[in-house]
């Protein structure tokens, strides 16, 4: 460490009231990745603030400095969107974690963004309401975190995603200034700005107040299993439920070898087949019985040999659990493995699905797949093992083939991971020159230095003070097939 | 004038001459007259006009079926309507996918008539439908009574297309209804009022039609009551679509509630409804109790000020004892159509000067609660009032905002917030 570094952490330790601030190497190595352990990169500190305030005066001091940081909630994120940037700073929100205020009558909670997505839920529980977007990860990642990833889950099919739920927003921007984003009313007058934030993955600044909706638990709620030969046959069912009009609370899909992982793993008692949907729908008692006897006949059409009806809340929880532990699992039946969460059109699965197979066939390297299949976010697990040379690259390579196939089918990169570090030069292939250069525009307004998580989501840089270009006309558009975004 | 300028011969070649033509009185905008008005044919067509009218130093007034056009600040300048009459095809409705991709110019209606021939929607009830375009029900974020079920514009809306100044088309988003990759540029041009760039395309996410639908209206005795009945039904588990208020003038509140569901589905929640509400009598009411909203802006006079409220759902009582009072006070007829989201549509007839008054007052008090009036219509002899109000902190970022896509300010000069 130089003297100037070690001026720069001084000054930082008074501001965290030394007790914030981590600089060993020792302690610095649990801040060197995040979920995507393939990346590592050693931060310079690591800053654990326990208020807006302090929040904000580091963040002053960084920009006087111009030393990049990378905000961090749980740090569970799968896309390398805590990893730290070379001589930076991680800024770690994990002592903010209060629920400030939770408003029942008109719905609404404000955390602080440390605060666990799980523990929204648990708190407005005792009063039928609950946080609806439900990453798998959700007992353990924060709501921060969520923010800067617009996270999913499985019920986002019909309930939406994290920025459907965050109602406001308190920001300390890339220069350390306080601003306001949206508010507790809807529409507030101006700019979407709060639209824009979630989902940025740390780049246009850090969240310190978050306020999100709460949504009233349905009367009842029906799970129901069914299992078919392959993934085809499920997936022409779930055609079948969108077309007959459903708007379920949930879909998703296994194929033969994430139902083996899950089964060694949380015992969920699933059929072995070879395609299982789950299929969840809550509403009013009468509208969900009526509606899942149409869904358990569609099933049937399509050639489920088996259906169940969750009978308990206890079985349903089963049912769940055997999904959400469906990554970890996967280290019952592989020593390693890569998660891509890309998205197609549903319409496109049978095509998508039968080219993995065979990509698989071709590499010699197992696919597992999951995914919500109501709306098209695949999940392909790509089981390997590091101690094969080799194994972990062309792993690599397949699940950035198998993106490519997304965005050939009219999908994209990413349904909910985020693109952060892993993904970022895939975004070239996804998006033409001028639309990341507008998205850079953008980004150049809430941070003109390149300061907040700047080396991630876009493949190369721009400069700020670069006037925009002459008008070139979109590749897209040449090629003709411009609604191919 | 016309056909002396070197922009208007350049802008003649691009859109050919049958596409471009004088403003005339039906052109104008918050009483500015547009020098040209020009309908590209196609997307390319409008990115290139707006190029050298941005380079040519011509502000430019993006047009679709001009149902709203005068909301927000009259522009500072005007002096080319950018009009996407002709982008007004449906380019691909994925139904199996739940998806449709469509031009700015499209109306409302067409879209919604091609969509139900699978059955399917936009999950959105916006005013003038047969006139009211994609593109600009976006820019204006119109937002219907739907609302409370399905989200506002910005949850419906996947993709865009939008043309920036400087001739850039720049697409955002995506096909598919779950996507993270990139910035959500989608939500940051809904609301914009065409100050960031010209919205050519843009896909959304459908929801299927109902299979049967059913609507209730009850009265509130007073206004504390009627609140009470709001928030009882948000705090219950009924299903319901839509929940508004219809309250004017020397009248009781009435509510009007709609359930969209199975037949079997219907009867229960009717029932549900009876039981939570006890003695206040629930009617079976008409579908077109959900044109009130439209209704407000039927035969405006002189003296006819519409506005756009927000509030929270616990200061709906208040609200409305606000407007009684002040109402009465000042003299003005009022007319409110509020959603259960808080957000709410009012009509004030007064005198000019009146209104100017109320519109203060009743602003400064919804602010006070984190609420906003935002004003979409005043009379022809306008007293000044600003459309917005306060709009934050922010203002500066929006400021930053606006320079990076528009530095010249060519797109609706002076509509928008602080100035924008």
């Amino acid at each position: 460490m130089n003297l100037m570094e070690k001026r720069f952490l001084d000054e930082l330790r008074t501001v965290v009231d030394g007790r914030g601030l981590i600089s060993s190497p020792e302690e610095l190595h649990t801040y060197e990745c995040d979920g995507l352990t393939n990346f590592r990169v050693m931060p310079l500190a690591v800053l654990l603030p326990s208020d807006t305030q302090q929040v904000q005066a580091i963040v002053r001091v960084c920009h006087r400095e111009r030393i990049p940081f990378v905000a961090r909630g749980s740090g569970t994120g799968l896309s390398g969107g805590a990893l730290p940037v070379e001589n930076g700073v991680v800024i770690s929100l994990a002592r903010m974690n209060r629920i400030l205020e939770v408003d029942y009558a008109n719905a609404r909670v404000v955390v602080e963004p440390g605060v666990i997505n799980l523990d929204v839920t648990g708190r407005v529980q005792p009063n039928q309401y609950f946080y609806a977007p439900d990453p798998s990860s959700q007992s353990v990642c924060s709501i921060g975190g969520n923010v800067a990833e617009n996270s999913g889950g499985a019920h986002c099919l019909k309930y939406g995603f994290t920025t459907t739920h965050v109602l406001a927003l308190e920001v300390v921007l890339p220069d350390g200034s306080l601003v306001h984003l949206g508010g507790k009313c809807l529409d507030m007058p101006g700019y979407d700005l709060m639209g824009v934030f979630v989902g940025s993955e740390g780049t246009l600044g850090i969240a310190t107040k978050v306020t999100l909706r709460i949504v009233k638990r349905p009367e009842c709620i029906r799970t129901l299993l069914a299992a078919f030969d392959g993934t085809n046959e499920a997936g022409a069912a779930v055609s079948d439920i969108i077309a007959a009009g459903m708007l379920p609370a949930a879909i998703e899909m296994m194929d033969n070898l994430a139902i083996q992982a899950a089964e060694a793993a949380v015992h969920p008692h699933y059929p072995n087949c070879g395609g299982l949907l789950l299929v969840e729908l809550d509403g009013p008692v009468a509208e969900v019985e009526a509606l899942m006897r149409d869904v358990d006949a569609i099933c049937r059409k399509n050639g489920a040999w088996e259906v169940r009806l969750a009978q308990t809340d206890t079985e349903r929880m089963l049912v769940w659990k055997g999904r959400k532990a469906a990554f970890a699992a996967m280290g019952r039946i592989s020593p390693n493995y890569i998660v891509q969460d890309g998205v197609i059109p549903r319409t496109a699965l049978p095509r998508v699905m039968s080219e993995i197979a065979r990509l698989s066939e071709e590499t010699g390297i197992r696919v597992a797949n999951v995914f919500h299949a109501g709306d098209g976010n695949l999940h392909p697990l790509v089981l390997y093992d590091r101690r094969i040379p080799g194994q972990e690259q062309a792993a690599e390579k397949l699940s950035y083939r198998i993106l490519e196939l997304c965005l050939e089918a009219g999908g994209s990169i990413t349904g909910e991971h985020g693109v952060g570090e892993e993904k970022k030069r895939m975004m070239s292939k996804m998006f033409a020159e001028p639309d990341l250069d507008t998205m850079q525009r953008v980004r150049c307004a809430f941070d003109p230095l390149h300061l907040s998580n700047p080396t991630k989501v876009f493949p190369t840089p721009r400069l700020c003070g670069e006037k925009p270009g002459e008008y070139v006309a979109h590749p897209l558009e040449t090629a003709g097939i411009a609604e191919r975004y | 004038m016309l056909g002396t300028s070197i922009f208007e011969e350049n802008l003649r070649a691009i859109v050919g001459p049958e596409n471009l033509r004088a403003g005339t009185d039906a052109d104008v905008v918050c009483g500015v007259l547009p020098q040209f008005v020009a309908e590209p044919k196609d997307e390319k067509q409008l990115a290139a006009a707006l190029a050298i009218a941005n380079e040519a130093g011509i502000a430019v007034v993006p047009r679709g079926g001009a149902t709203k056009l005068g909301w927000g600040n009259p522009p500072k300048k005007a002096d080319l309507v950018l009009s996407t009459v002709h982008l007004n095809r449906i380019v691909e409705h994925v139904w199996a996918d739940l998806t449709v991709t469509v031009e700015a110019g499209c109306t409302l209606k067409s879209l919604q008539k091609k969509l139900a021939q699978h059955g399917q929607r936009l999950a959105f009830d916006g005013l003038w439908p047969e006139r009211a375009t994609i593109g600009g029900v976006l820019s204006t974020n119109d937002s219907g009574a739907l609302r409370l079920r399905f989200g506002a514009l910005r949850d419906l809306i996947i993709g865009v297309t939008i043309a920036l100044p400087d001739g850039t088309l720049a697409s955002s988003g995506g096909k598919v209804v779950k996507n993270v990759a990139g910035y959500d540029l989608p939500k940051l041009v809904t609301g914009a009022f065409g100050t960031l760039g010209v919205t050519t395309r843009a896909v959304f996410r459908l929801h299927p039609l109902p299979r049967a639908t059913k609507s209730f209206s009850f009265i509130g005795e007073n206004f504390p009551a009627m609140q009470q009945h709001i928030l009882s039904i948000q705090d219950s588990q009924l299903a319901h679509t839509s929940l508004q208020i219809r309250c004017g003038s020397c009248e009781l509140p009435v509510a009007d509630i709609l359930f969209e569901a199975t037949d079997a589905g219907l009867a229960a929640q009717e029932s549900q409804l009876r039981k939570l509400l006890g003695a206040a009598s629930v009617e079976h009411s008409a579908e077109t109790v959900w044109n009130a909203r439209q209704d407000l802006w039927k035969t405006p006079t002189n003296k006819t000020l519409l506005a756009k409220t927000s509030l929270l759902p616990t200061n709906i009582a208040k609200t409305l004892d606000s407007l009684k009072t002040i109402g009465d006070a000042r003299n003005v007829t009022w007319r409110l159509v509020l959603q259960a989201t808080g957000i709410g549509m009012l009509r004030l007839d007064a005198a000019p000067p009146q209104l100017s008054a109320v519109i203060e007052q009743l602003r400064g008090e919804l602010q006070s609660r984190g609420g906003s009036l935002v004003v979409l219509h005043r009379p022809a002899e306008p007293p000044s009032i600003d459309a917005w109000g306060d709009a934050g902190d922010s203002v500066p970022l929006m400021r930053a905002l606006k320079h990076q896509l528009d530095p010249k300010t060519t797109l609706n000069p002076g509509r928008f917030v602080g100035g924008i």
